[in-house]
């Protein structure tokens, strides 16, 4: 109801609802009383013998009409409708949600529950615990991800074991609960053209790539300076920070040179949202469970 | 009938004569009756009620059933339908036991062990027809045969009529055993006239007692046998002696008893004169040689009654000897002579009992007969004509897909779902790669394994879990795929390419389905 920021609105609805089952009820009413006709007039339209007479509304369908107010009455009565009463039954679709949920809960809650106090490898060694996972994944991961949680282009591959923010299983937990934001600044300013193209070269070579020796001796100049912060002296990265290896030959927003640079020069901004709110600690666990599996492959059947 | 001496009448009928040189057609002379009947004159001449001397039958005159429909508010009148003998009846018999038989005898066959041949399993998601198992991804079959009935129905009903609702409706059916039950009871139809205007006393207690269980055990046979389309019919009649059916097997059973009692019982004609659709469109497909029951006017006027000896021509009278048993006989209550209704069911109980009274009377028999609108007016009528050419022809062709492509009917389906999140990715090797989620689903009775493949594009690979694929019977897998393809070999950025299952087992269990794969074209 926040369009209607006035109550004047309220009483409006109100009044009309009112008016209107009152006149409904004057008007039929008024036209069933009159004077019962004792034999068939016909208002003067023939048509190939077929004439149209002025019979008075059969019975039935009068009562109806007056079930119809009726039911209106009550109906109005127990639920909202006339603007200012809301009905004794005190019904809104956000309530009637919140209890569905409850009874979703109740009724679902236990089958997730059961697995949240397991160790995740434990979780992930059941096939029934896979599955529900799976499935959670093809509904809330998917979009991004890919079914195959192959990722794509600015959202990480799950089945290798190249691990932004850490591959063990309460890593993966944590980066679905509370989400991780990753940023590379913009170094095209301070950089230059030049600069960043050496660097480009430099980071191409650490993944064992051919790249022209000057400029990636250049290059590993600048990035001493400028990217070992975040990224290591050794270009290994900082799983703390979510800051990507760089000697694995695996690219978040695409290996090719000029994806590389464009990195470089103009920065990227990654967000994985939080999860934990919106589907709950238990559900969350059965998924780290299943993405850990992903990529575990080998371990998870042994374990079986 | 009296009105037809009516002098009044003899000069309207020259001047309407005059008028019309042809012979009008039914529905015109049937408007032309409905005119002269709301004519205020014609009621003084008719007032009195006609005794018909010998029978001490009393005939409905036309005033009685005039103030019947001035009235404003109408009561029903309860039909008693007179019992008839005779070849549509025998015939009406024989669609009565066979639709009732198929009716009540067809959930009882099991086809394999333990196997309803005909069960609608709607938990279980899947429909059991003889040695065929449907799922709900056949439901296109389905809308054929919906389209296929709709079709039969015009065809028969173009060159037929209603045979339909005379015959084989379940309305009229289930009220022919309830009529039959009816009479078992209270006796024929004076009987029973009789027996409703009797006061509450002792003998019409019992035998409406008698009557209603009758109809209760029969309606309650009849719905618990519809709920053994959907659940089981044994272990549903083994619940039932133990009082154990489920609460919606309860309830449909005493719904549909409910609904056998009230509309075989009670509502009768009036379910097809006022509830039923079919009844109604069923009059707009009706062409000159549509056969419909019709009365001879020619042959039958003027009507009246008579010794059997006498010459009707010498007396001035046609071959009608206005008995009125075609109206005793009607189970919609009409009088057939007054031209093609719209109550009129087509069951040709008047025709039986009207040749009966005609062999009685050494007149030729189909005084009311079968026949059209064309011979009755003395024109050849053709049974082929362009509709029933149209509708016979779309039988055929739809009835003979459904068939053949019920035959070919493989118990596999595939379904792909194209991964939206990126249109392709692209490998650190240089290739590209799609994602796929497929859906294969083992509509066969039994498990099997299945194998995956991919084809389209050269040097394609697929990869994810393709080989030994174990699916149990009525079970979907879903599963998640990718395919890997050489951006060189790319003709153009969105390829057709197509998935393959196949049973290990069973290479006849094969099913294919068509999708895109999408890449950057390298020129």
């Amino acid at each position: 109801m926040a369009d209607f920021t006035s109550g004047f609105w309220q009483w409006y609805i109100f009044i009309l609802v009112v008016l209107s089952i009152a006149a409904c009820f004057v008007l039929i009413s008024w036209m069933s009383r009159g004077k019962k006709p004792t034999k068939v007039e016909t208002m003067g339209h023939e048509w190939d013998g077929i004439e149209e007479l002025n019979n008075p509304l059969p019975m039935w369908w009068l009562y109806m009409f007056y079930i119809t107010l009726f039911f209106g009455i009550g109906y109005l009565l127990l639920y909202p409708g006339s603007g200012v009463f809301g009905g004794a039954f005190k019904w809104s679709e956000t309530g009637q949600y919140d209890q569905e949920m409850r009874v979703a809960e109740q009724k679902y809650g236990p089958l997730f529950e059961k697995y949240r106090t397991q160790e995740l490898a434990a979780v992930a060694a059941n096939p029934e615990a896979l599955n529900m996972g799976k499935r959670l994944f093809m509904t809330y991961c998917t979009g991004c991800h890919g079914s195959d949680a192959g990722g794509g282009p600015g959202y990480p591959n799950l089945r290798d074991s190249d691990w932004l923010y850490g591959g063990e299983p309460e890593q993966i937990k944590a980066s679905i609960m509370n989400g991780r934001s990753g940023a590379m600044p913009a170094w095209g300013a301070m950089l230059g053209q030049e600069g960043v193209f050496n660097v480009s070269e430099y980071v191409i070579s650490l993944s064992g790539r051919k790249a022209s020796a000057d400029a990636a001796a250049a290059g590993k100049e600048k990035f001493q300076q400028v990217c070992a912060a975040c990224h290591g002296a050794d270009g290994k990265g900082n799983q703390a920070l979510g800051a990507p290896n760089l000697t694995d030959n695996i690219w978040l927003y695409g290996g090719s040179q000029a994806a590389i640079m464009k990195t470089i020069s103009e920065g990227r901004n990654g967000r994985m949202p939080a999860h934990g709110e919106f589907l709950g600690e238990a559900k969350v666990h059965l998924l780290a469970a299943y993405i850990w599996s992903l990529s575990h492959l080998p371990e998870v059947k042994a374990q079986k | 009938m009296t009105q037809d001496k009516n002098p009044a009448d003899e000069t309207e009928k020259g001047q309407d004569e005059k008028e019309k040189q042809y012979v009008p057609s039914l529905i015109e002379a049937q408007a032309e009756i409905a005119a002269k009947r709301n004519r205020p004159d014609r009621t003084s001449v008719t007032s009195e009620p006609v005794s018909k001397p010998g029978t001490g039958q009393r005939v409905v005159t036309l005033a009685e059933a005039d103030a019947a429909t001035e009235a404003l508010y109408a009561r029903h009148k309860k039909v008693y339908p007179r019992q008839v003998t005779g070849l549509f009846a025998d015939l009406r018999f024989v669609m009565v036991a066979i639709t009732l038989g198929i009716f009540y005898g067809l959930p009882w066959i099991n086809w394999g062990a333990g196997r309803q041949a005909f069960l609608i399993d709607l938990p279980g998601r899947k429909f059991n027809f003889f040695f065929w198992t449907f799922w709900p991804q056949d439901l296109f079959y389905l809308s054929v045969i919906l389209i296929l009935s709709a079709l039969l129905l015009f065809f028969f009903t173009a060159i037929f009529g209603r045979v339909w609702c005379g015959f084989t409706c379940p309305q009229t059916v289930w009220t022919e055993v309830f009529l039959w039950i009816e009479r078992k009871i209270d006796g024929d139809r004076m009987k029973q006239m009789k027996l409703a205007k009797m006061p509450w006393n002792s003998e019409k207690l019992l035998k409406r007692s008698a009557k209603y269980s009758a109809w209760i055990l029969f309606s309650l046979w009849t719905g618990f046998t519809f709920v053994g389309f959907f659940t089981p019919i044994r272990e549903l009649t083994l619940s039932a002696f133990a009082f154990a059916l489920g609460p919606w097997e309860t309830f449909w059973v005493f719904f549909y008893g409910f609904a056998t009692f009230g509309n075989a019982g009670f509502l009768r004609e009036q379910v097809c004169t006022y509830m039923c659709p079919y009844a109604r469109f069923q009059g707009a497909m009706f062409d000159k040689n549509t056969l419909i029951i019709s009365y001879d006017k020619v042959r039958g006027e003027p009507r009246g009654a008579r010794g059997r000896v006498v010459d009707p021509k010498a007396q001035n009278l046609g071959h009608c000897i206005d008995c009125t048993l075609c109206v005793q006989v009607c189970p919609t209550g009409i009088d057939i002579r007054n031209g093609l209704q719209y109550q009129c069911i087509a069951c040709a109980a008047c025709v039986d009992v009207c040749d009966t009274v005609m062999a009685k009377m050494n007149y030729p028999k189909g005084l009311i007969r079968y026949t059209t609108e064309n011979a009755l007016e003395g024109k050849p009528s053709r049974i082929l004509r362009p509709r029933v050419i149209l509708y016979g022809s779309l039988l055929v062709a739809i009835g003979a897909a459904l068939v053949i492509s019920v035959l070919l009917r493989v118990p596999l389906d595939i379904d792909v779902v194209r991964d939206r999140n990126t249109l392709y990715r692209e490998t650190v090797e240089g290739l590209v790669e799609n994602v796929y989620t497929l859906r294969v689903l083992n509509k066969d009775n039994e498990a099997h394994t299945y194998r995956l493949s991919a084809t389209g594009i050269e040097g394609m690979v697929l990869h994810g879990e393709t080989e030994n694929m174990a699916i149990g019977s009525g079970d979907v897998r879903e599963l998640a795929v990718r395919l890997e393809a050489d951006p060189a070999r790319l003709k153009e950025r969105s390829s057709k390419i197509t998935f393959h299952v196949e049973a290990t087992d069973n290479p006849k269990l094969r099913d294919s389905e068509e999708a895109r794969f999408l890449g950057p074209v390298i020129r």
